[in-house]
């Protein structure tokens, strides 16, 4: 049996949205290098969508292919949708990942809600009213 | 290009040991206990398959003791000295940080029952230091156990200097020789090793099956309770195949060790000096008292896990001690005793290469490890930090 489904290593062996937006609206890091693993997502946001997201992870196989698949889940989508990201939807949509393993989605949701966070900082008029600090 | 590089985990089988056995499966099946001719045959192989062990280690046969691997000789070799010291009102045992976990955690399950373990430090370039040794044991000292070569980064240790200080302090010596036997030229009696344990799936011989040598006059306590097979060390019908099979491949290995290690020794300096090209990299211990065929590197800025997934969509087998390899969140201890930090520990990389290894191979090897490195590192946080000036490199 592989040690991960075919959509996690497709995700890992061909990451979508890899890289740097320079100029982005929001940054968010999360993790540590202790631990073995760090994701870092930029985000384009315009009129309320996600126009672009790119990110660098540095980690296992399925925090490379998590991440990638956060920001398939998350591009295009309004910033409303992508605060709602949940750690489980990133890990279904990748057919499951093995439970020792559950963290790197985990740690996807919140390098997704740590960037668009940082957007709110940035833009506090954005933030919506039941939005928590 | 398909590359077998993890022999440290596992070897392939030997022609001779696969052949070896097939008799004793097909024709020589009997119970070394029964007393019918079928039976006294196969007690007959198998003690020939004990002799033929002996030999290569310089041993007596009455003083080797097959068990299922090196693991259940770790753990018997141990806890059979602790008994010993336990009557004599020693509960002194002092080992290494770096040692495998077959041995690390049955020390700690002795020092729940009341034990003093003292684990010695291992230095940045893996080596025990015989001084440091000699400082350590104390007047209740029962045990010292220290491997003859780590399984990770493959530093040989002074196993003479510690078998004769251990002698003339008169404390039991053993050594977890796994990863040694068979690649090493081993000598119980010169290197004053009391016990000894091995397995011969790291030689080339099945799995399942291994030898704890006991220097005739140390006592040794049975794990396994039953019959009186193993003269009484070790109950439970033998496995005479497996053993025999065993005794084949260490032959074999013996006659072929000089002139293997030889070869072994030179493609291996040719993968650590092609590796070594690689900025900000490091190889892991001592460069010269290493087993021919161990390469151990920490890569900055990434993580082992995904560098072995890539090398295996490349066809090279290998093993890393990051965290994610290991099931748990810290990276591997040994490289953790060599001083190596866990940033720099999960970016870690094992190749353990074979007598049958060859030099397009290891090109093969260097060209690759060094294309998915800097795959890896075009896309890590970590890496652009350092490159930016925002972390400081550590290797």
């Amino acid at each position: 049996m592989a040690l991960y489904s075919e959509k996690v290593m497709d995700h890992f062996r061909n990451p979508r949205n890899v890289g740097v937006i320079e100029d982005a609206d929001g940054v968010g890091e999360v993790g540590n290098a202790k631990c073995g693993d760090i994701m870092k997502m930029y985000l384009k946001i315009e009129d309320g969508v996600i126009a672009d997201v790119k990110f660098e992870t540095f980690g296992c196989g399925s925090a490379i292919a998590s991440s990638s698949m956060a920001t398939e889940l998350i591009k295009g989508k309004p910033v409303s949708e992508a605060m709602n990201l949940t750690n489980k939807a990133v890990a279904e949509a990748l057919d499951g990942l093995p439970d020792y393993k559950m963290h790197c989605s985990v740690l996807a949701e919140e390098a997704i809600r740590s960037a668009l966070e940082d957007y709110y900082h940035r833009n506090p008029d954005k933030k919506p009213a039941d939005q928590p600090a | 290009m398909k590359i077998y590089a993890d022999n440290a985990a596992t070897t392939k089988m030997s022609r001779a040991a696969i052949e070896a056995m097939i008799p004793c499966l097909e024709e020589d099946y009997g119970n070394p206990s029964s007393l019918y001719s079928l039976g006294q045959r196969a007690k007959e192989i198998l003690e020939r398959a004990r002799a033929g062990v002996a030999a290569v280690m310089s041993a007596d046969p009455g003083e080797i003791v097959f068990t299922s691997g090196g693991s259940e000789a770790d753990n018997q070799a141990i806890l059979s000295a602790a008994e010993a010291g336990r009557k004599a009102g020693k509960a002194h045992i002092v080992s290494t940080a770096f040692e495998h976990h077959a041995v690390l955690h049955t020390l700690k399950k002795l020092e729940r029952e009341g034990f003093a373990v003292t684990l010695l430090d291992v230095h940045e370039d893996g080596l025990v230091r015989p001084e440091e040794l000699e400082a350590a044991i104390r007047a209740d000292t029962c045990l010292v156990t220290v491997m003859y070569a780590n399984n990770e980064i493959g530093t040989i240790q002074p196993i003479g200097e510690i078998g004769a200080i251990c002698k003339r302090r008169g404390v039991l010596f053993h050594t977890d020789a796994v990863q040694a036997v068979g690649h090493l030229p081993i000598d119980v009696r010169s290197e004053n090793i009391d016990l000894l344990s091995a397995s011969a799936h790291k030689f080339h011989g099945p799995k399942g099956v291994g030898f704890l040598y006991a220097r005739r006059g140390v006592r040794l306590a049975s794990l396994i309770e039953g019959g009186a097979q193993e003269r009484g060390k070790r109950a439970g019908t033998e496995n005479v195949a497996a053993a025999v099979g065993m005794a084949a491949a260490l032959k074999e290995s013996a006659a072929r060790m000089k002139e293997n290690a030889a070869r072994m020794s030179a493609l291996r300096d040719r993968l650590i000096a092609g590796l070594s090209e690689i900025p900000h990299s490091a190889l892991n211990g001592n460069a010269v008292k290493r087993l021919p065929g161990n390469v151990s590197f920490c890569f900055e800025g990434i993580e082992g896990e995904s560098l072995l997934l890539l090398l295996d969509d490349r066809g090279i087998s290998a093993s890393s001690g990051s965290a994610c390899t290991s099931g748990s969140l810290d990276p591997s201890h040994v490289l953790l005793a060599i001083g190596r930090v866990h940033d720099v520990a999960h970016g870690s990389l094992r190749l353990t290469i074979g007598e049958d290894t060859t030099e397009e191979e290891v090109d093969y090897m260097i060209r690759n490890v060094k294309e998915v490195v800097e795959r890896l590192r075009g896309f890590s946080p970590v890496w652009r930090d350092l490159v930016n000036g925002k972390g400081r490199f550590i290797l």
